[in-house]
Order: C-alpha cells, then structure tokens, then sequence
C-alpha cells in the first residue's frame, strides 16, 4: 500500500481571518509536488497547517497520514509521524549548536515513542551520519558547530534546512519558497540534493515561484493556488506555463477566486 | 609586602547602593541559637564565643550602630525582614538538631534529580557538618601550604592571621556602605579567607565546600581574598546543588583585592530556598594591569539583590561580571553589577542575562560609572532578558555616571519572550514542547555556561531543566 498525505476540504484561518478555503491535495509517497500561485494565494499557509502551526486555525476538512488525522497532533508528533517543513525564514536559537539540535531532533523523530531524559542517538553514529551527510551537501563540518540560524545569511540558512531533512529522513517533506535568497549555483545544489534525498522514498510538495528548483526535481503534479483553492492541477507543463506566462490566464478562467485573491490584498494594503 | 605601597585609595561614593546576598548558607546540625534580635549584648556575645581580639569586637559594636542609624533601602525589592525575629549566630553542638530525615523532600528530590551520591548530599545539606570539611578544606590546605597560599575560614584567619587580616578587612566595603553590610560587620561568621602570595597561580579552581563546616553555619558570612602581585587564582564558591535554610535572611560581604598584574575569576551559582532574603554585597578592587572576573549565578530565592563590582583603581586594570538570574513564582532577582573606573585606561565589561517564568520578577540593576580623570575608560554593557510567559516580569535599570569626556560607554539591552516561532520551528523537528523551551533556555544561558569548569556547566544545565521542569502546558 502507498503511503499517504490526505488533505480533504482544508478551511484555515488565521487571527479569525480565513485564508484557505476548502483545498484538497493528496501526495503519496514517492511523488514530487510543486505548488505554485502568487504572492498571499495562502500557498505558505498551507504548509504551516500541514505542519500545526498553532497560530493557523483549522476550521474545517481534515489531514491525514495513511488514514490517521493528524489535526489533533502538535507540531512535535507531527514531525515523528513523519512530517518535515522547510521553512521559508527559519528562527535563529542562539546559544543552541546546530549539531546538538540535529541530534537530539534525530533521535526524537527516529524513535517517536521516545521520552523525555532518554539516551539520544549514540555521539560516534551521529557524528558519522552527519559528516557523510554535509559532505553530500558541500558543507564545512565547522558549521554544525554554529549556532541555529544565528547569523546565517539566507543561503546558508537554506542549506542548513536541507542538511536537516537529510537527517530526518521524513515521509513526507514540504519545501516552503527553499529556492528563495540562493544563487544559480546554490539552487542547482539544493535541488540536486533534495531529489538524491527524496529518491523515490519521500513524497514532496515545493512551493515555489521558480523554475529552478524544479529542473532536477520534476513535478509529477503541478498545483495552481488562488484565492485559498487549489484552482488547477497538471503535470510540470503547467509550471512551465506559469513561469513564462504568469498567473493572467488562471485569473481569468477562475473569477470567484481571483475575486477573493484581490479582495484579500485590499484588506492587506487596508492594514498597512 | 610593604604595607605602604598598599594605594587604599579611598573607594568613591556608591550610590546605587550596594547590597547582596549571602551566599551559601546551608542549615546544619546541632544549632546553638543566640537569643532572637540583636544588640551589644548579642554581638558581644559573638565575639567571645568566638574568643575575638579587641578591635575585631569593637569594629562589630561600630557597625552595629551603623546598621541601626542607617535606613531601609528604598529601592530593588520588597524587603520584610523582621530583624528582632532572626537569630544572629548559630553554632552547631552536638547532638541536636538537624538531620537528614528534616531535610525537605523538595531538596532530597532535587538532590536526586542531579544525580549526587547520597554521602554527597548529606554533606551539601548540611547535615553532617564539619567531620567531612574539615576533611575537604584539610586536603585543599595541605597541597597549597607549600606554595604559601593561606585558605582557611575568616574566623581562624583573625586568630592566626591578624595583621594580614586586619590591614583589608572592611577596608573594600566597610559598614558605612550599605545597611545590610553593616549588619554582616556587626554579626558576621565564617567565610573564606584566601591569600596568594605574588607570582603564584593556581591553575585548579579552589572550592569552598568547606564553608559549610561548624564554623560558617551562620547567615552572614565575611570572604575575604587577597591576590598578590602577578598571582592568579580561581574560586568557586560553592556548587551548583540546591541550598536550603530554614532561616529567612541570609547578608554576606565579599572583599576582594587584586593588586598589580593579578587575576582573579570568582564563581558563584546558588540555589536558594525559596523563602530567603538573600542580600549579598560582593566588592573587588582591581590595581594596575589586574584582571577580576566575576561570575555569578542566581536561582531560587524570594528576593535577590546582588550586584558583584569591580573598582578599577589603577591604569590598566580590568572588571568584567557575568550575571544571570533566574526568576521563578514568587521570586525576585534584582541582580546586576556595577564596573566603577578611577583610573585611565581602565575597561570593564557586564553580560548580564535573566529568565523569568510562571509570574517570576527579574531585574538588571547596574553601575557604570567614570571618575573624573579615568580618560581612555571603556565599558561595555550587555543585558538580556528572556520572558518565558505572560504572567512573568523583568526590568531593566542602567546607571550610567561619566564624569570624564574621553570614555567609551555602551549599553546594549534587550528583552525577548520564548517566541511561539522559535518553539514551533524546534517542534516541527520533534522535540516536545517542554524540550524545546529547555533548549531556547540553554541556548540562552549558554555565554554563562562555557565560562564554567565542566562539572559546574553540567549542574548549571541540569538545575536549568529542573526549573524548566512543567513550565509548560
């Protein structure tokens, strides 16, 4: 059997405003994902929900993996059912060694029976895993060494994002905007290392603006976000048309959410 | 040494005021009580018990009429101290009095939960009193003896070090300083007294378990350190286990001289009880090209007030203070420092951080202050406070005084709440809730932690998690 992320009618709200209305996705195991749509279409609200931000309220529809809700979960559990999000703007944990953090999320997300005051992954195993893992990404071993996200410009936060899902391991992986703030270079190294990472074990959904981050990591599925719905789905040809083209057809061909989508950015430049 | 190369340059006028706690007082066995409140008669009797010369017994009658003229301090925290209900000197006899069995549950769990043998804890509770220091302190004596280090508790060093003792004693913070400090002069008992002859360093820290001997069981207790010329030591006073007493004030006074091209780094993490008073005043004076190190920790408690300073004397010396606190229901930690610049060329720097949780109130109150004719002077202030919920407090209060032009004085501060995105991203990884906020909690302490010797960073950490123990959800 296919291992499964089933999102059914997904409401969202957040401070009581509704952001996502009614988005049904499913991703198996092994399948590549892009989710596409313009700015504030709620394509980072939807990885956030997914996730269990405690912020992002589910009023409606459900999520589930392999047939178990996962609404009553908190973020941890999530994470050790085998959910990972990269996240867009990572937060820095000063004081926090990355390599401390890695380890003790590795062993939690390993063993999700683990309880708290439990032996962590053995330091030599460990300590192996992670340098044959941050010489696959090109990373000095120094930086494990570094403080979470303190001081990190935007590429290495990125990277430092990967180099945890390729600790983690997860089922399925969320990859929010991770191609943002990275060079040519670094997006061709990103993208390379998600689909050796991936392989046809993870099921992954990238929400992007870009095409470079899908070169190496074709979309068997491309989604178009609008308005807080998943308005049109396709193979990586639609991805290609939205990042020649842009988002004036999808407009046009579906007015109620584009009404939506331009009545919720009127209310953001009302706030501002 | 020659008495008159001493510069007893006279220490400026304080005035934030300086009170601190004391430090490490731990209920013993057999208490001796003096009767309940103080006058002549008690501190007299203090005296004799303790067979003191004449001037020691007339600086303790001084003082004590210093502590009544003086005032309560209207500032820092709430102070309700009951004088006429403390006891003033305890001594241990035999037989009576405390054992392990009175010993609270809460310490006797907290002892386990760091993992300390039971002999251990006995003898960090107190309850087993001076057969064990004398043990402790004796081996410590032995190996240093040789290099002409003196360390021993205050008490013995009046008997068999009077002039050494006499020619510093009251000299850094004399009774006039502060109401507490006169009270500790007026009643004081135990304490460590240290003196490195110049040239010599010691490369281990020195501990003082010892201190919790029969000698020192009282609430207010005198350190007294001297480090020579080009000397060099570390002191721990103390450890990282828990403190209990059954005694609400506990008002210690630390002097500390540290002459030329000397170092000297003082650590101190206490764990109070969380009933006691504890206002400590903790003073160091630094000569030319000397370094002081401060290192202080703060847990436990009802209130804190504990400013370690440094007065730098002469050009070149240095002062720096690592303060962290840490405030829990129904605490107060109104610690700081103070970096006090007399001469040119002098710099100091303060990091001070407090984590305040479940309705605790935390307090950075410091002193940064520049004599006139201290040009070339830098100081550096760094405070940080980290609020772990609504219902939790922390207040910044910086005293900047500059009465010269050419200094360099910056203060940096900022306050920080656990934030709900820094505890969802290391949830998204798999760690629950509570881990997470001990691990944003370490992380924050952790400029404090690396200056620790390992075992000490290892309690600290432990100590820290118990406190974040069910602090969330």
């Amino acid at each position: 059997m296919t291992e499964s992320l089933v999102i059914k009618d997904l409401h969202v709200s957040v401070e009581g405003k509704p952001i996502l209305n009614g988005v049904n996705l499913t991703i198996n195991r092994g399948e590549t994902h892009a989710l596409m749509g313009p700015n504030g279409s709620g394509k980072s609200t939807l990885g956030n929900a997914i996730m269990g931000h405690p912020s992002y309220e589910v009023t409606g529809g459900s999520i589930e993996i392999n047939g178990e809700d996962v609404l009553d979960m908190d973020a941890s559990e999530r994470a050790r059912a085998g959910i990972f999000m990269a996240f867009q703007r990572p937060m820095a944990i000063p004081g926090v060694k990355l390599a401390d953090f890695l380890r003790h999320a590795a062993t939690n997300v390993r063993n999700p029976g683990r309880k708290e005051g439990e032996d962590l992954i053995p330091m030599r195993e460990f300590r192996k895993e992670l340098k044959e893992k941050m010489g696959q990404l090109r990373m000095d071993t120094e930086f494990a060494r570094r403080y979470v996200n303190d001081g990190f410009s935007g590429g290495e936060m990125k990277r430092a994002e990967i180099l945890q899902l390729a600790m983690l391991r997860p089922k399925f992986a969320i990859l929010d905007e991770t191609d943002s703030g990275l060079d040519v270079d670094a997006v061709k190294l990103a993208s390379q290392s998600i689909a050796e990472i991936g392989g046809a074990e993870m099921g992954i959904l990238i929400i992007t603006h870009h095409d470079k981050l899908l070169e190496q990591n074709t979309p068997n599925f491309t989604h178009v976000m609008l308005g807080g719905r998943i308005v049109e789905t396709g193979g990586e040809e639609l991805a290609r048309e939205l990042y020649t083209d842009g988002y004036d057809r999808i407009r046009a061909d579906h007015p109620v959410e584009a009404k939506v989508e331009a009545e919720m950015q009127d209310e953001e430049a009302a706030a501002v | 040494m020659a008495t008159e190369t001493l510069p007893f340059k006279e220490a400026p006028k304080d005035t934030v005021g300086e009170i601190n706690k004391y430090d490490f007082v731990t209920q013993t066995t057999g208490v001796f009580k003096a009767r309940k409140g103080l006058n002549r008669e008690v501190v007299e009797q203090i005296s004799e018990m303790k067979g003191e010369p004449d001037w020691m017994r007339e600086f303790r009658l001084r003082s004590l009429e210093i502590f009544e003229s003086k005032p309560m301090p209207e500032w820092g925290g709430d102070i309700n101290i009951k004088f006429d209900d403390v006891y003033y000197y305890l001594k241990p006899t035999e037989g009576q009095g405390k054992t392990w069995e009175d010993v609270p549950q809460e310490i006797k769990d907290t002892f386990d939960k760091l993992g300390i043998p039971e002999a251990e804890r006995k003898f960090l509770a107190g309850v087993k009193a001076q057969f064990e220091s004398e043990v402790v302190y004796g081996s410590l004596h032995e190996d240093l003896a040789k290099k002409g280090v003196i360390f021993t508790d205050t008490d013995t060093a009046v008997k068999e070090h009077p002039e050494l003792l006499r020619e510093y004693f009251g000299k850094i913070i004399p009774p006039e300083d502060n109401k507490f400090a006169a009270l500790n002069s007026a009643v004081w008992s135990g304490g460590s007294f240290i003196y490195v002859p110049p040239g010599v360093k010691i490369d281990f820290p020195l501990q003082a378990y010892f201190r919790i001997n029969a000698e020192s069981m009282g609430q207010f207790e005198r350190t007294l350190i001297i480090v020579d010329e080009g000397a060099e030591i570390h002191y721990v006073e103390g450890c990282t286990a828990p403190m209990y007493s059954t005694e609400s004030l506990h008002s210690a006074v630390v002097e500390i001289i540290v002459k030329k091209n000397g170092r000297c780094r003082y650590t101190t993490i206490q764990n109070w009880a969380n009933n006691i008073y504890n206002l400590v005043t903790k003073r160091a004076m630094a000569y030319q090209d000397a370094l002081m190190e401060w290192i202080d920790g703060n847990l436990g408690s009802q209130l804190t007030m504990k400013y370690p300073a440094v007065y730098m004397m002469e050009p070149g010396a240095r002062g720096e203070i690592l303060s962290i606190a840490f405030a829990s229901k129904g605490q107060h930690q109104d610690a700081g420092a103070k970096l006090v610049h007399c001469a040119p060329d002098t710099s100091g720097r303060i990091i001070s951080k407090s984590i305040s949780k479940n309705g605790g109130r935390s307090s950075y109150r410091g002193l940064c202050k520049v004599e006139d004719g201290a040009t070339n002077a830098k100081s550096n202030v760094v405070c940080d406070a980290l609020i772990l919920d609504p219902q939790s407090r922390s207040d910044t209060y910086p005293y900047i005084e500059v009465e010269e032009q050419q200094v360099q004085i910056e203060h940096e501060a900022s306050v920080s709440r656990i934030g709900e995105e820094q505890l969802f991203y290391l949830m998204s990884r798999g760690l629950t809730e509570a881990e997470a906020s001990s691990m944003i909690v370490s992380g924050f302490i952790e400029p404090l932690i690396k200056e620790l010797p390992m075992e000490y960073a290892v309690e600290m950490n432990r100590l820290i998690e118990l406190q974040m123990e069910g602090s969330v959800g």
